[in-house]
C-alpha cells in the first residue's frame, strides 16, 4: 500500500515526529511529505499523486483556528473536498483523500490518522489504476 | 462579467468518447474570475481526464492551454500548434471563447466543457450574482441603478408584483426582490417621484428578440483598400 | 358605459358588488365549469375565470368564459403576463370581446417555477400595468399598441389585482395608483385575513382620493382548516394570516363551519370601510361553499347577464 501524507511543518510533521519519540507504532506504507503549510497543496498535486499509483492520501494541518499561516488549513480543507468530488465523479471513492487537523504535541493524534488511512485502506482495496498495470 | 460554471466531470468525458488526442483550453478573462475556466480550473480538468483515461485505459494524451482571451482570433491563434496535434478541443472558457476556436480551426472538434450562464459580479469570495439584462435599451437611470429585466424574476417595469414579502421574491431561494431594492434606494437617492412614472411596453428589438446582435463602431471599420494597406 | 357588462352596471348603479372564483379543470372537458356555474348560479354578478393559475396548464380563462356565458352566467377573464406576448394577449381579447367577454382581469401571473413544467420559458413581454394601457387603448382609441387602427373596438371593462400585504407596504398604494392610471377601472385584492393592515392600506387609498378613481373590491377567502390557514400563512407569497385566525381555525370543534363564519364576519366588516364597493370570493376547490357564505352575509348580487 502506497499511503501519502502531506503533513504541514508547524502541526502535523512535528505531530508525526514526535509519535515517533514516544515509540508510537505507525504502518511503514505511510510516506510523509513535508509542506511549509497545508495550504500549500493543490487540486493538481493530489490527482496526479492517485495517477502515479498513491492508493490514499492524507492532508493534515493545524487545529481549525489555529494555523500558523492564518487560514491555510480552510483552504486545505476546501481543496481536499474538490479533489473528493472529483475522485467521485470518476468512481475511485473520495474516501481515498482525506483532511485531518492537529496539534505538534498531538502525537498520539497522528498515530490515529495513519491508522484511520490504513483501515479506509484495507477496506477500499489498492488504487484502481494498479488492475489496470 | 460573464459567469459560467463548468459542465459535470463525466458528461465532459461522455463528449470525449473516440477522441484520443485533446487539447483542454480555458481563458484568463472571466471564466478565470469566476473560478471555472482560468489556468487552475484547466490544470485541474486536464488532471482529471487523464487519470479517468488512466482507469478506462482509454490512452488518452491531455494537453493544456489557457489563452489570455479567448474571444478574440489574434490570442486564439496562439492555439495553433496544440490545435494541430489535437483531434478534440474542450474549451473551459465561455461559450464566445468555445466557437471562436471552431471558427478559427474548423476541422477540429471543439466541445464546450462550461455552461456559460450570465452577465454578473462577484458579490462574496465564490459567490456570483447575476446583474445585467444584456436587453440592449438600459434602464438603470429609472431604478435606481438596479437591473429589473434580470434582478426581478419576472422582468417587471412598473414596481413589483403581489409575491414581493419580506424583500424576497416568491421563486424563493432567498432571491432578493428587486423593486424592493430599487424602492430602498430610490428612496436613498430622493428620486421615488420615477416610480410614480408608467413605463410603457418595452422595445425588445435591441435585446435577444432581435435577433443576433451585430454592433458596430464606423469609426474602426477598415474599408478593404485599408485592410490591404495594413496586410 | 365602457362595456356594459353586469359588473360594471352593477358597481356604476353603487350596488355593493359580488365575485366568486371558478378554477379552470386540467381537463378537456368544461363539465366541471357547468357545474361549479349551477352550483354558484346566482351567487354573484360575475365570475373569475383564472388563468394557468400557479402555472400549472389548465382549460384557458377564455374558454371557460365562453362556457359560463353558455350557462347563463357573467364571466372575468384573468390573462397574466407570464405565458402571452402583446401580440397575443391583443389578439386573444379580439377573440374573447367577439365571443361576447366584457370582464378582464390584467394580472402579472405566478412565476412558472411554481407549476408543472418549470423548465418552460417564461414570456413576461410586459408586465400587468402595460397589459392595462395596452388593453385600453384597443378599448378607447380602437388601436392596436403601434398604433394601427382596430375595425371594431373591444367594449372592456378593465380590472387589476392590488396587494396590500405584499411589501413594500409604503409603496403598495402608489402602485394601485399606477394602476388607476394606466386604466383600471376596478381592482381585486388578495384575501383579507389581516384587516388591521387592509384599513391602514384603504386609509392611505382614500387619502390619494383613489377610492373615487377606481371600484375596490375586497377579497375573502374561506378557510377549510387549521392546515389550509398555516399553509396560507407560510407558504404563500404576499398572503398574511394573523396568528389569532390560525388560532380559532386550530380551536374550532368544527374547522368548516368555523372558517365559513370567520369569511362571514369579513365580509360583513369590509362593508362599512368606506371605498370598498364589493367583496370577490375566493373558494378553491370549496366552491360549493359560497352560495352559503352569500346568503349568511346577506349579499343580494345578480347574476344574470343580458
Amino acid at each position: 500500500m502506497k499511503i501519502i501524507g502531506y503533513v504541514c511543518s508547524h502541526a502535523g510533521y512535528a505531530a508525526a515526529d514526535l509519535a515517533g519519540e514516544e515509540r508510537l507504532q505507525y504502518s511503514p506504507d505511510i510516506i510523509l511529505i513535508r509542506l511549509p503549510c497545508a495550504g500549500r497543496i493543490d487540486v493538481v498535486h493530489l490527482l496526479k499523486a492517485f495517477r502515479e499509483g498513491a492508493d490514499m492520501l492524507f492532508v493534515a494541518g493545524c487545529l481549525e483556528g489555529n494555523c500558523h499561516h492564518h487560514y491555510g488549513n480552510h483552504e486545505a480543507r476546501k481543496r481536499v473536498d474538490q479533489a473528493k468530488s472529483i475522485l467521485d465523479a470518476l468512481g475511485m471513492d473520495g474516501r481515498r483523500i482525506e483532511m485531518f487537523y492537529l496539534a505538534s504535541n498531538q502525537g498520539w493524534k497522528f498515530k490515529e490518522i495513519a491508522d484511520e488511512m490504513m483501515r479506509r485502506a484495507s477496506e477500499l482495496g489498492p488504487n484502481p489504476l494498479e488492475a489496470k498495470g | 462579467m460573464i459567469i459560467g460554471e463548468q459542465k459535470p466531470l463525466q458528461e465532459i468525458c461522455a463528449m470525449l468518447e473516440g477522441h484520443q488526442r485533446i487539447l483542454v483550453t480555458g481563458c484568463r478573462s472571466c471564466v478565470a474570475i469566476c473560478l471555472a475556466g482560468g489556468e487552475k480550473e484547466v490544470g485541474i480538468l486536464a488532471e482529471s481526464l487523464r487519470l479517468h483515461s488512466d482507469l478506462r485505459g482509454r490512452d488518452w494524451e491531455v494537453t493544456e492551454f489557457t489563452t489570455e482571451r479567448q474571444c478574440e482570433k489574434e490570442w486564439v491563434r496562439e492555439l495553433s500548434d496544440l490545435v494541430a496535434k489535437s483531434d478534440a478541443v474542450v474549451s473551459i472558457a465561455c461559450g464566445v471563447g468555445a466557437q471562436t476556436i471552431q471558427a478559427l480551426f474548423p476541422e477540429v472538434r471543439v466541445l464546450p466543457g462550461l455552461n456559460t450562464s450570465n452577465m454578473g459580479a462577484p458579490e462574496e469570495p465564490g459567490v456570483f450574482m447575476e446583474k445585467c439584462g444584456g436587453c440592449g435599451d438600459c434602464v438603470l437611470h429609472l431604478t435606481g441603478g438596479i437591473c429589473p429585466i434580470v434582478r426581478c424574476a419576472k422582468g417587471m417595469l412598473n414596481g413589483p408584483c403581489g409575491g414581493s414579502q419580506n424583500g424576497k421574491c416568491e421563486i424563493g431561494h432567498d432571491t432578493p426582490c428587486a423593486w424592493e431594492e430599487i424602492y430602498h434606494s430610490l428612496e436613498r437617492l430622493g428620486r421615488l417621484d420615477l416610480l410614480e412614472e408608467l413605463i410603457p411596453p418595452k422595445n425588445w428589438l435591441p435585446s435577444r428578440s432581435g435577433g443576433p446582435r451585430r454592433i458596430v463602431r464606423p469609426e474602426a471599420v477598415l474599408t478593404r483598400e485599408e485592410k490591404e494597406m495594413r496586410g | 358605459m365602457k362595456a356594459g357588462s353586469n359588473l360594471e352596471k352593477v358597481l356604476r348603479d353603487g350596488r355593493f358588488a359580488v365575485t366568486a372564483e371558478i378554477g379552470p379543470p386540467k381537463s378537456a372537458s368544461a363539465e366541471s365549469v357547468r357545474r361549479h356555474a349551477e352550483e354558484m348560479r346566482g351567487c354573484a354578478d360575475a365570475f373569475n375565470l383564472t388563468d394557468n393559475q400557479t402555472a400549472m396548464a389548465r382549460m384557458s380563462s377564455i374558454a371557460s368564459a365562453v362556457v359560463l356565458i353558455e350557462e347563463g352566467l357573467e364571466p372575468v377573464i384573468q390573462m397574466t403576463c407570464r405565458d402571452r406576448n402583446r401580440i397575443a394577449m391583443q389578439s386573444d381579447i379580439l377573440g374573447a370581446s367577439a365571443l361576447g367577454i366584457k370582464n378582464v382581469l390584467c394580472i402579472s401571473g405566478d412565476h412558472q417555477t411554481f407549476g408543472n413544467q418549470k423548465e418552460a420559458k417564461n414570456v413576461y413581454d410586459v408586465d400587468s400595468i402595460q397589459e392595462l394601457m395596452i388593453l385600453r387603448k384597443m378599448r378607447d382609441e380602437g388601436r392596436v399598441w403601434s398604433g394601427e387602427e382596430l375595425e371594431v373596438a373591444p367594449r372592456l371593462f378593465l380590472g387589476a389585482a392590488a396587494n396590500p400585504f405584499a411589501d413594500p407596504f409604503e409603496f403598495r398604494v402608489a402602485r394601485l395608483a399606477k394602476k388607476v392610471r394606466a386604466g383600471a377601472d376596478f381592482v381585486q385584492t388578495q384575501s383579507i385575513f389581516d384587516m388591521e393592515r387592509f384599513e391602514r392600506w384603504m386609509e392611505l387609498v382614500r387619502v390619494r382620493g383613489l377610492h373615487e378613481d377606481v371600484h375596490i373590491l375586497a377579497g375573502v377567502l374561506p378557510l377549510k382548516s387549521h392546515r389550509v390557514a398555516l399553509y396560507m400563512k407560510n407558504r404563500v407569497s404576499g398572503m398574511l394570516v394573523p396568528d389569532a385566525i390560525v388560532e380559532r381555525m386550530k380551536a374550532a370543534k368544527d374547522p368548516k363551519e368555523e372558517g365559513v363564519r370567520i369569511c362571514v364576519e369579513q365580509i360583513e366588516h369590509l362593508r362599512s370601510i368606506e371605498g370598498v364597493h364589493g367583496v370577490h370570493i375566493m373558494a378553491p376547490m370549496w366552491e360549493e361553499r359560497v352560495p352559503e357564505i352569500v346568503r349568511r352575509a346577506k349579499l343580494r348580487p345578480d347574476a344574470r347577464i343580458e
